[in-house]
């Protein structure tokens, strides 16, 4: 990875001016070319370095609804435990992570009802309490990793 | 570049919803969620998609950043795959009357890439300040969460760090009735 890939890595993840040729006023502050930055843009899609570019969408101001969910899982009944709540549709992430509350989710839906009724239905399940963590507040960040 | 550092009181139910959005941004929506199309004219080539012209496709995107919609339009690094293999969710007991302002001020430190003030729940979990840290090495990730302690003062009373010992699930968004979304949440 050379000075200029780093460059757009870190200077991207604060966003591309809105205008018909974007990446043309962008390539400017990089120094390099339009063609150049679209090129390096590709080649870091096609290895993986980055995940995506372009619009980051606010999905609750789409009207749909995230809640972050945690649960205590005893060992014995983790894999059966995960197996049924990474079959659920509505979950989108699951981690197991190194705390007492060990099995960390994020419920999505179209709307706040459908939450209630997929933690209800994850307690159901499993016979385990649900533990929803709701954002009371975002403190806006962007990805911004110096590489 | 200019750092965004904004805090947005957490309604979810916003003014715009799936139903009162047009059917054009929905389709933009759409279109763009594997990503902005890597052209010369970008919003050309997504409005010869869609049929439409470039100036309404440029309007429509800027009408939805405006209202926060489409948060920006940007990279999203793959922190793994950059060496950042580290991952620690921190979480912090923070005097209610200050965790605003101090969460601000967390947000704006630049290992930090998501952090939210959540509700504890009491006794199990006294924590109301989560802010996700990321570093090439565990070791890497405490020191960060060392300058996050820094900045939160007098005003904490406790912390942890949990980092994912496994992905269980991690898949696009299912929105849009039902259509496949790819695009990573920021929850």
């Amino acid at each position: 990875m050379d000075n200029l890939d780093r460059a757009i890595i870190n200077g991207l993840q604060g966003g591309l001016p809105l205008c018909e040729r974007p990446y043309l006023e962008i390539a400017a502050q990089f120094g390099t070319s339009e063609d150049e930055l679209l090129l390096r843009l590709q080649n870091m899609l096609d290895d993986g370095r980055l995940s995506r570019f372009g619009p980051l969408f606010n999905v609750e101001r789409m009207g749909g609804s995230f809640v972050l969910c945690a649960m205590q899982v005893p060992t014995p009944s983790f894999e059966e435990v995960s197996a049924q709540i990474c079959a659920l549709p509505q979950v989108a992430h699951n981690y197991e992570r190194n705390h007492r509350l060990n099995m960390w989710f994020v419920l999505a839906t179209e709307s706040p009802q459908e939450i209630a009724e997929a933690v209800a239905r994850v307690e159901e399940t499993t016979g385990l309490a649900v533990y929803e963590f709701p954002k009371l507040e975002e403190f806006f960040v962007g990805l911004r990793f110096e590489v | 570049m200019s750092v965004q550092a904004r805090a947005s009181q957490g309604a979810s139910e916003g003014s715009n919803t799936l139903e009162r959005m047009s059917e054009l941004d929905r389709r933009i929506v759409l279109a763009t969620q594997q990503g902005l199309p890597l052209t010369r004219l970008p919003f050309h080539t997504l409005a010869e998609e869609l049929g439409v012209t470039a100036e309404l496709v440029l309007a429509r995107v800027r009408h939805m950043m405006q209202s926060g919609v489409i948060r920006r339009i940007g990279a999203v690094p793959n922190h793994y795959k950059l060496g950042f293999k580290a991952n620690g969710m921190s979480v912090w007991d923070v005097a209610d009357q200050q965790v605003s302002e101090l969460g601000r001020r967390v947000g704006r430190l630049d290992f930090v890439s998501h952090a939210y003030h959540r509700p504890r729940r009491l006794p199990e979990w006294p924590y109301n300040f989560f802010a996700m840290v990321h570093g090439e090495t565990p070791e890497q990730v405490w020191h960060k969460v060392e300058v996050i302690a820094g900045v939160l003062g007098d005003a904490q009373r406790g912390h942890d760090v949990l980092f994912s010992t496994r992905v269980l699930k991690k898949t696009g968004l299912r929105l849009l009735n039902g259509e496949s979304t790819t695009g990573p949440p920021e929850v």
